[in-house]
C-alpha cells in the first residue's frame, strides 16, 4: 500500500451564514475522516449540493469565511511527516500550498485570461513560482511542458478564445501540473464537456499521473467518468462519506444505497427498460434529517435509521460504508 | 407521414474577422431533418458542432443563409418577423438554468409575466391555478416555489422550473438545448423521464440537443450526429448508436464512459486544436482525424449515403445517393 499524503481527522466545516439576525449552519463536510496515498487517484461522487466542492476547499487548505473549520484537522504529509494545516501561518500555508497542491476550480477553462496570448498566462504562472527567469527561459519550459503532454505548442501563441473548449480545458490542467505537484484536485473537470472532449480530458489527467506519479482528487458526478480513471473512490452524501472502496468494489460490489442507485441511474445502451433516478431530492445542508440523512430517498430503511447516524465501518481491506444494513451494525449502539 | 417540423437544406454562414482577413465559417451546412408530432427527436455532437445555431434558427433568433422550415404546415418565410414562440408554440429551455433566469428576480414573477404576456389567465387565482397545474407535471408545486429566488432551488430543480415555465403556454414542440449537462446523473435520468412522460401524457414534441448520447438512447426514437455543422448520420437510435456507421459516430460510441471499471478506455484520441481549423476544411470535416481517411475525403465533400435506412456522409460506404427527406 502506498504511504499517505493527505490525512483528514473528523473533518467537520460549516458555511456559518447570519441571515437577518439568525445564525444558519451549511453542514456542508460534516465528520469526514479520509486517508488519501501518493500514486493514487482518488475520485468523490455524489450529487450535486452534497460539499463536494467544500470538501476540496477544506482539502485544499482554502477554508475562508463564511466557511469555518469547525472541527478535526487536515494533514499534509510533507517528507513523511505529518504537517496539520490549519495551525500554519496565511504565510506558510500560501508558500506550501505553491509547490505542493494544485486546484483545478469547477468551470476552469474560463480562469485564462482572454486578452493575453497563453504563452503571458504560461509566464505568468512560472514568475510567480520560481523567479530568476528570463522571458525566453519560461517560455522554453512552457513549450517543453505542453509538448510532454502531448499538447501542440502553438497554442502558446493563441488567444484563449481561439482554442476549442475541450482545449482550454486541458490547457489550464496542464498549466495546474506544471510545477510538478505532488496534489492535484479537479473539480468537476469534465462537466459540460461532450463526450469526446470529455475523454480527452481523461487521457490528459492520467497522462499526468503516470509521469508525475502524484495524487489527483477528482470529483465528478459521473460515475462513467469515475469508474474509467479512480483507483479508489468515496461517494459523499450530505456532507458525510457513506461509501468508500477501490473502484472495482464499488462498481462490482456496492452496498449502500445510494450507492446502488448512483450506479443504476446510468442509462444503458441495449437496454430501454425504464430507469428510476434517486427518488427525491438531496437533502439542505442546514436542515439535516435526524439518524442517517439518507433515509428520507432510502428504500429499505429502517426504524433505526431516523434515530441514529450510522458509523463508517471497515467491510474487509479498503472497505468502509455507512449503512444499518450492512455488517450487523442493526441494533447495536452507535 | 405527417411532420410538426421540417428543417429543409439549412444552411447558416457566419463571417468572422476584419474586412481584410475575412472568414466565413459555415455553422449549418445543408441541415435536414423533421420531427413528427409526440416525438422526441435528438440532435447530437460536441461543442461547436452547429446543434445550437440550428436551434437558433428554428426559434427565429437568427436568419437562416438559406433554406426553410416548415412548421405546423406553414413555411416559416411566410410568418417572417413574427416570433415563433409567440405564433407557433415553439418553446425552448437551455443549458444552465441559473443563466436562464435573473438572479435578483423571484422566479415566479416569469410565470406570471409569461400568463399575462400570452393572456392565458383572466385573474390572479386562475392563474395561480394555471401555473400550480404546470409545475406539478414536472413534480413541484406553487407553494414549494412562490417567492423564492433562483439561488434557492438546488441545479436539478431550477431546470424543472425553467421547462415548466415553457410549458405553460402549452407548446407542441420543446427544444431542449443541452438540458443535462449541468446537472448530475441522477438527475438527468429525472429530467429525460421527465420529457418522456410529457410526450406520453401530453403529445409534445422535444428536439432533444444533447451530446450525451446515453439519454439520448434512452429516450428518443430517431436521432441526428452532426459535425462541424454537417449530419453525418441520421436514422433510429437503435442503427445509428448500436452500430455506427460513420466514423465519427463510432468514436463517440466508444467514448461514452461506462460504470464499469473493466471497461476502460484503452485507445487514444486525437482532438482537432482549433475549432475553425476543421471547419474550414474542405473535404470530409473528420478527415484530420479519422482512422479511415482516404484521399478523396481531403479533396471533396461527401454526399448523403442511404445505408439500411440510416443516411451516412461518408465514402466509406458506396451505394445510391440517398434522395434528399426520404
Amino acid at each position: 500500500m502506498n504511504e499517505t499524503i493527505l490525512r483528514t481527522e473528523g473533518l467537520k466545516t460549516f458555511y456559518i451564514l447570519d441571515v437577518f439576525g439568525t445564525q444558519k449552519v451549511v453542514k456542508a463536510v460534516n465528520n469526514i475522516n479520509l486517508d488519501i496515498r501518493t500514486n493514487e487517484v482518488y475520485g468523490i461522487a455524489g450529487e450535486s449540493g452534497c460539499g463536494k466542492t467544500t470538501l476540496l476547499k477544506a482539502l485544499a487548505a482554502a477554508i475562508e469565511p463564511p466557511l469555518r473549520l469547525v472541527d478535526g484537522y487536515i494533514f499534509y504529509y510533507v517528507d513523511g511527516k505529518p504537517v496539520d494545516v490549519s495551525t500554519l501561518s496565511p504565510e506558510a500555508k500560501r508558500k506550501l500550498r505553491l509547490d505542493y497542491i494544485a486546484y483545478v476550480p469547477q468551470g476552469s477553462m474560463s480562469a485564462l485570461n482572454p486578452v493575453i496570448k497563453l504563452k503571458e498566462t504560461y509566464r505568468d504562472f512560472i514568475e510567480s513560482h520560481v523567479s530568476g527567469k528570463t522571458k525566453e527561459e519560461t517560455v522554453a519550459m512552457a513549450e517543453q511542458h505542453i509538448t510532454e503532454l502531448g499538447l501542440p505548442p502553438k497554442i502558446l501563441e493563441a488567444y484563449p478564445h481561439q482554442l476549442s473548449g475541450g482545449m482550454r480545458q486541458r490547457v489550464t490542467i496542464a498549466l495546474a501540473a506544471l510545477m510538478k505537484p505532488a496534489i492535484i484536485i479537479a473539480d468537476e473537470p469534465t462537466t459540460a464537456l461532450d463526450v469526446v472532449v470529455q475523454r480527452g480530458v481523461v487521457q490528459l489527467l492520467m497522462d499526468i499521473q503516470k509521469k508525475l506519479k502524484n495524487t489527483i482528487i477528482l470529483v465528478t458526478h459521473d460515475m462513467g467518468v469515475q469508474a474509467n480513471i479512480a483507483d479508489r473512490v468515496g461517494i459523499m452524501y450530505a456532507g458525510k462519506i457513506v461509501e468508500e472502496s477501490t473502484t472495482e468494489k464499488i462498481y462490482g460490489d456496492p452496498q449502500h444505497p445510494y450507492t446502488k442507485f448512483l450506479i443504476n441511474s446510468l442509462p444503458q445502451f441495449g437496454d430501454k427498460s425504464p430507469r428510476q433516478s434517486v427518488p427525491g431530492s438531496p437533502p439542505s445542508l442546514i436542515d439535516l434529517p435526524s439518524g442517517c440523512a439518507f433515509h428520507p430517498r432510502c428504500p429499505h430503511a429502517m426504524g433505526i435509521c431516523a434515530e441514529q447516524t450510522p458509523e463508517l465501518i471497515t467491510l474487509d481491506t479498503d472497505h468502509k460504508v455507512a449503512c444499518w444494513l450492512v455488517g450487523g451494525q442493526h441494533g447495536k449502539t452507535a | 407521414m405527417e411532420k410538426l417540423l421540417e428543417v429543409k437544406n439549412l444552411t447558416k454562414v457566419f463571417t468572422m474577422g476584419s474586412i481584410l482577413s475575412r472568414v466565413r465559417l459555415t455553422a449549418a451546412e445543408d441541415v435536414s431533418f423533421y420531427i413528427k408530432p409526440g416525438e422526441i427527436f435528438t440532435l447530437a455532437g460536441e461543442s461547436g458542432c452547429g446543434k445550437t445555431t440550428t436551434a437558433k434558427i428554428i426559434l427565429g433568433f437568427e436568419e437562416p443563409t438559406s433554406g426553410t422550415i416548415v412548421h405546423n404546415g406553414k413555411d416559416r418565410a411566410e410568418t417572417k418577423g413574427k416570433k415563433v414562440w409567440q405564433e407557433e408554440g415553439i418553446q425552448a429551455i437551455f443549458q444552465d438554468p441559473f443563466g436562464t433566469f435573473n438572479p435578483l428576480r423571484v422566479v415566479d414573477r416569469y410565470f406570471f409575466e409569461t400568463v399575462q404576456g400570452f393572456k392565458l389567465a383572466a385573474t390572479k387565482r386562475e392563474a395561480i391555478e394555471l401555473i400550480d397545474e404546470t409545475l406539478r407535471l414536472v413534480g413541484l408545486t406553487y407553494e414549494e416555489f412562490a417567492g423564492k429566488y433562483p439561488s434557492e432551488f438546488s441545479g436539478g430543480q431550477l431546470q424543472r422550473v425553467s421547462i415548466a415555465r415553457a410549458l405553460l403556454t402549452k407548446p407542441n414542440l420543446l427544444i431542449a438545448d443541452e438540458p443535462v449537462s449541468m446537472v448530475d446523473a441522477s438527475l438527468r435520468m429525472s429530467i429525460v423521464n421527465l420529457f418522456k412522460r410529457l410526450k406520453e401524457e401530453t403529445n409534445l414534441s422535444v428536439l432533444y440537443i444533447t451530446h450525451d448520447l446515453a439519454t439520448a438512447y434512452y429516450v428518443s426514437e430517431r436521432i441526428a450526429i452532426m459535425f462541424r455543422g454537417n449530419i453525418v448520420e441520421i436514422g433510429p437510435v437503435e442503427k445509428v448508436l448500436m452500430e455506427p456507421k460513420h466514423p465519427y459516430s463510432q468514436l463517440l460510441r466508444e467514448s461514452i464512459p461506462e460504470a464499469d471499471p473493466t471497461k476502460r478506455w484503452s485507445k487514444r484520441i486525437v482532438l482537432a486544436e482549433t475549432e475553425e481549423e476543421e471547419y474550414l476544411r474542405v473535404g470530409c470535416k473528420f478527415a484530420g482525424r479519422c482512422p479511415h481517411v482516404m484521399e478523396i475525403c481531403k479533396t471533396q465533400p461527401p454526399k448523403d449515403i442511404d445505408v439500411d435506412g440510416v443516411l451516412v456522409k461518408c465514402f466509406l460506404y458506396n451505394g445510391t445517393p440517398a434522395t434528399p427527406h426520404e
